[in-house]
């Protein structure tokens, strides 16, 4: 039961090693603060949706399954959109249109189909807190690191700014950015799940 | 001219692919093999033109008109949806040939964030309809230069000798990286 949690940090994880959920990743994580609450909506979105269809999995008609399972997504993006106005309006600013494509975020649709859709209640709500955090980590860090050398702060703290003749680069926190630090990520943890399993 | 300022905008400078960071997964998927880079580019724009021209007048006849307006994204995906698989049939019914060509492309549109995102962002800009859907278009057509490029980069790829971790999506996303660089320079065009 605890494999299923765990398989999304590192094993299977959906951004380095499945890919997917690729256009939030790389957009939202100029700062550290917009990674991490990127990756508590999709933690909010996927572990509900989660919830309702494996509860459903047995009424759901196989042929109308995708169309079901993406208007309860969409109805739990649309009350994560509404809190996140109501009560976190700089960051829902931040975001812009990439709360509302958590609807068409891969990991969540891909999670329902090959996972909650075909299992009970506990192990789907594992997979899905798994992966989720798996999600939040990757752009936490993608996050921080764009934030460390972009702005010289992390989650808003000045560090950078300590060393003498330290100056921004502004590349960092544009689109190129995200790419190549993505990019390096990747074949960072290639390296090393190659490096631990010799 | 407001026509033709959103034209270049979406093409070169706000590229939906490069910039928005919109549809990264088929640009990262469909882009090693430049056919079906070619194919997927002229699916997606096919779609993403029809999907400005419906998506405003859903917004405007129906969602706005009736004041629902928090059922926007249930409203845009399934509009979304329906759109594809009624593109799909059609092309089958009276494009055979067409059809053979984009066919395999079309399902996988539909979770295509770029096509959701082109309705939410222009319905978010309150574009009126004839710029909404010059926006879609190129939208479309910035999509399929920055997959095609991409599609060019990545043959030429398979040859060069690439450090054992990055081969794949990690090169792949350094390219793109690199690509991005590139039309940066292109902000200069508009204010």
């Amino acid at each position: 039961m605890l494999k299923e949690f765990v398989k999304g940090l590192w094993k299977e994880n959906p951004v380095l090693v499945a890919v997917l959920g690729m256009c939030p990743t790389l957009a939202v994580t100029t700062k550290a603060i917009n990674g991490f609450a990127m990756g508590m909506a999709v933690l909010f979105v996927l572990t509900s949706s989660s919830i309702i269809i494996s509860l459903l999995r047995k009424i759901i008609p196989h042929q109308v399954r995708i169309p079901s399972f993406i208007v309860i997504i969409a109805t739990f993006v649309t009350i994560v959109d509404l809190f996140f106005k109501a009560k976190f309006p700089d960051i829902s600013k931040a975001l812009g249109p990439f709360i509302p494509l958590i609807i068409v975020n891969c990991i969540i649709l891909a999670r329902q189909e090959a996972f909650a859709s075909k299992n009970p209640l506990l192990p789907s709500i594992l997979d899905a807190v798994g992966m989720s955090l798996g999600f939040t980590w990757v752009l936490l860090i993608l996050g921080a690191v764009r934030e460390l050398f972009g702005f010289g702060t992390i989650f808003g703290y000045p560090i950078m700014t300590h060393i003498p003749g330290f100056k921004p680069i502004l590349v960092m926190i544009l689109p190129p950015g995200a790419f190549i630090t993505l990019g390096v990520m990747k074949g960072i943890m290639e390296y090393l799940t190659k490096k631990w399993s010799k | 001219m407001k026509i033709f300022y959103i034209l270049i905008a979406t093409i070169l400078v706000n590229n939906f692919v490069l910039h928005y960071f919109l549809g990264i997964c088929p640009f990262l998927g469909v882009s090693t093999k430049m056919s079906s880079a070619i194919g997927m580019g002229f699916a997606a724009t096919f779609v993403m033109t029809l999907t400005a021209l419906i998506t405003w007048l859903v917004n405007h006849y129906i969602i706005i008109a009736s004041g629902f307006t928090f059922l926007q994204y249930v409203a845009f995906i399934l509009v979304i949806a329906s759109l594809v698989q009624f593109v799909e049939m059609f092309l089958k019914k009276f494009f055979p040939a067409l059809y053979r060509a984009l066919g395999i492309y079309l399902p996988l549109i539909t979770t295509n964030c770029a096509i959701l995102g082109l309705a939410l962002l222009g319905a978010m800009r309150k574009y009126n309809l004839i710029e909404n859907i010059f926006f879609g278009f190129g939208a479309g057509i910035g999509f399929t230069l920055a997959l095609v490029a991409m599609a060019g980069i990545r043959e030429e790829l398979e040859k060069a000798d690439i450090p054992e971790g990055l081969k794949g999506v990690g090169i792949a996303l350094i390219t793109a990286g690199l690509m991005s660089f590139a039309f940066l320079g292109f902000a200069g065009i508009i204010k």
